[in-house]
């Protein structure tokens, strides 16, 4: 059986030069980079290195502006209660697009409960942010703007460069989530005008254990774990050497491959598309099409008349990782937030499906998918009431109505007309 | 499969791998169809009755592994059952059949309990002279 690994937004497998390059910290080199003799300079050398290759990555002016925290949610945690913290005197309120990372919406909900207030910016149908909302929502005590780069859902690519210009007219700190898009498109915190960004090298074939968080050297930053004095006070604990430094080696590998990953993923993402559009009638991709609006390693699709986690399952089973955001899938048994926020028709949003390029997928992995996929469909299709009572004009298409047929919803709505078991 | 890891036990993942009883039934005399309001999960289950006993029945469920699975196991357990015996149906039964499901997932169980009882509801209404000697079913508890 055939293996395709399309789930590169959850984790990506060690580059073997990172791997070789951590090695010798976890034995010979494990010094601590606090101590003076010669275990911790030799490390601290090497944790300045590491920094150098993760500013050069995101063009920062310096390697004292990046931070090494543990990974994405602490950076995401960090930049967000250290700003607002940092800025409560003056001002209590916080601006965020609708569709962050739960990592930022669960940071911004903590401090709501402290006393702060925080603007959610919709989003259109494809995701992206309206920057006329964003603008309004601004008021003299907003102190922190976050707004992802690329969602890490549906791949939308936010303007990110025009809220950064409203954000330095306006005098208010911009940070800018990159999770989704350091190591396969241009990260440039600059010309984003961005004052914090934050990105896990686990992402682009990193090691976990190691999250990156940028800051400019005037935004004002409080701690946020208490303890020692490293990463310049900003985060307390021992590094993770080993981790910073293959974190590193993958920032320098992906600063060289960049173009080549963005463009290889680009054209598997327009194959796998138009392959799945072809061969699978009633499916829809979600977000923005593949082009300068969306991640090219993103494909996100809804799949009508059947649900994403038995999709998963058989995608599994016959070699293709992939991920969902079905309410079957959430522990909580709620439908991805994103999801919600483009709109999307509930009944769609169950039959969710987030398929994620990497560099080593190949065209053949690509076709075997789009097989593959066709098959299960028909499947689960197969055992589906709704798909029959579509066939028979029951029920309508969210997709292509045919004008036969009451809607999905007002179908499952009927069918749920008992009092509804706990949940 | 020694080395495969699954989300859920070999007998779940069996029954959602090889579903038993999927479909529709010709001629069905009592046929369910509910959803879970909790996560949009649809089941719908056919019966064939003959002399107050369950002689087929038949699934199709819009929902994940462990829904397919617990529509699958429940159409399994009910053939052959009297329509008081099937009244009295719990969801815990296909639960204990299936080796158990991840607490998250039970409701996938009530919501097989609910279909096969529209499915008997439905059969009372079109034959109500065999209502007589049924229990009223209980209301279902979460």
């Amino acid at each position: 059986m055939r293996n395709v690994y399309l789930d590169h937004q959850s984790a990506t497998p060690l580059l073997p030069e990172a791997f070789e390059a951590m090695r010798p910290f976890f034995t010979e080199y494990f010094g601590n980079a606090s101590s003076l003799h010669q275990h911790g300079l030799r490390v601290r050398d090497a944790l300045k290195t590491a920094r150098q290759h993760q500013a050069a990555l995101i063009h920062a002016e310096s390697e004292e502006e990046i931070f090494f925290t543990s990974d994405g949610t602490e950076s995401a945690n960090l930049a967000i209660k250290g700003v607002a913290y940092a800025n409560e005197r003056k001002g209590k309120h916080l601006v965020v697009s609708a569709t962050e990372h739960p990592s930022v919406m669960n940071s911004v909900e903590f401090l709501e409960k402290q006393g702060w207030t925080c603007t959610r910016v919709p989003v259109d149908s494809q995701g992206f942010l309206s920057l006329d909302a964003l603008r309004g929502a601004l008021t003299p005590q907003t102190v922190l703007v976050a707004v992802h780069h690329v969602n890490h859902d549906i791949g939308t690519i936010q303007p990110v460069a025009d809220v950064g210009r409203i954000c330095t007219e306006a005098g208010i700190p911009l940070y800018v989530d990159c999770e989704a898009s350091a190591g396969w498109l241009p990260v440039d915190v600059r010309a984003m005008g961005a004052s914090l960004v934050s990105y896990s090298p686990h992402r682009f074939y990193g090691p976990k254990g190691v999250g990156v968080l940028y800051r400019h050297r005037r935004a004002r930053l409080v701690s946020i774990l208490h303890g020692g004095v490293q990463e310049g006070g900003r985060r307390a604990g021992t590094e993770n050497i080993p981790a910073i430094v293959g974190a590193g080696v993958a920032a320098e590998v992906a600063a060289r491959e960049l173009d080549g990953r963005a463009s290889h993923v680009a054209g598997l993402q327009q194959r796998l598309w138009q392959g799945l559009l072809q061969r699978i009638p009633y499916i829809k991709l979600n977000g923005p099409v593949p082009g300068p609006g969306r991640a090219p390693n993103n494909i996100n699709i809804s799949t009508e008349f059947i649900e994403g986690e038995g999709q998963l399952l058989l995608c599994d089973l016959n070699g293709i990782a992939v991920a969902s955001g079905s309410s079957c899938v959430s522990k909580s048994l709620k439908i991805s937030h994103v999801l919600a926020a483009i709109g999307l028709d509930h009944a769609l949003a169950q039959g969710n499906l987030i398929l994620t390029l990497g560099k080593d997928n190949t065209e053949t992995d690509v076709d075997y998918v789009i097989e593959t996929f066709a098959k299960i469909v028909g499947k689960l299709r197969g055992m589906s009431p709704m798909w029959d009572e579509f066939e028979r004009g029951v029920i309508d298409s969210v997709i292509a109505p045919r004008g036969i047929g009451r809607s999905f919803s007002e179908h499952a709505a009927a069918v749920s007309g008992k009092p509804a078991h706990g949940s | 499969m020694s080395d495969t890891y699954t989300l859920y036990n070999s007998t779940v993942m069996d029954h959602f791998m090889n579903p038993r009883n999927m479909g529709d039934l010709k001629d069905a005399d009592g046929v369910g169809e509910v959803g879970a309001a909790a996560c949009g999960d649809i089941m719908k289950i056919s019966l064939k009755i003959k002399g107050g006993r369950i002689e087929d029945a038949r699934f199709k469920t819009f929902g994940c592994g462990s829904a397919i699975a617990s529509s699958s196991m429940a159409t399994e357990l009910i053939k052959g059952r009297t329509i008081e015996e099937a009244m009295n149906f719990s969801n815990q039964e296909v639960v204990e059949a299936l080796g158990g499901l991840p607490p998250v997932k039970i409701h996938c169980s009530v919501l097989a309990e609910e279909a096969l009882k529209a499915a008997l509801e439905d059969y009372v209404k079109r034959n109500p002279e065999s209502a007589a000697p049924v229990a009223k079913p209980e209301p279902v508890s979460a």
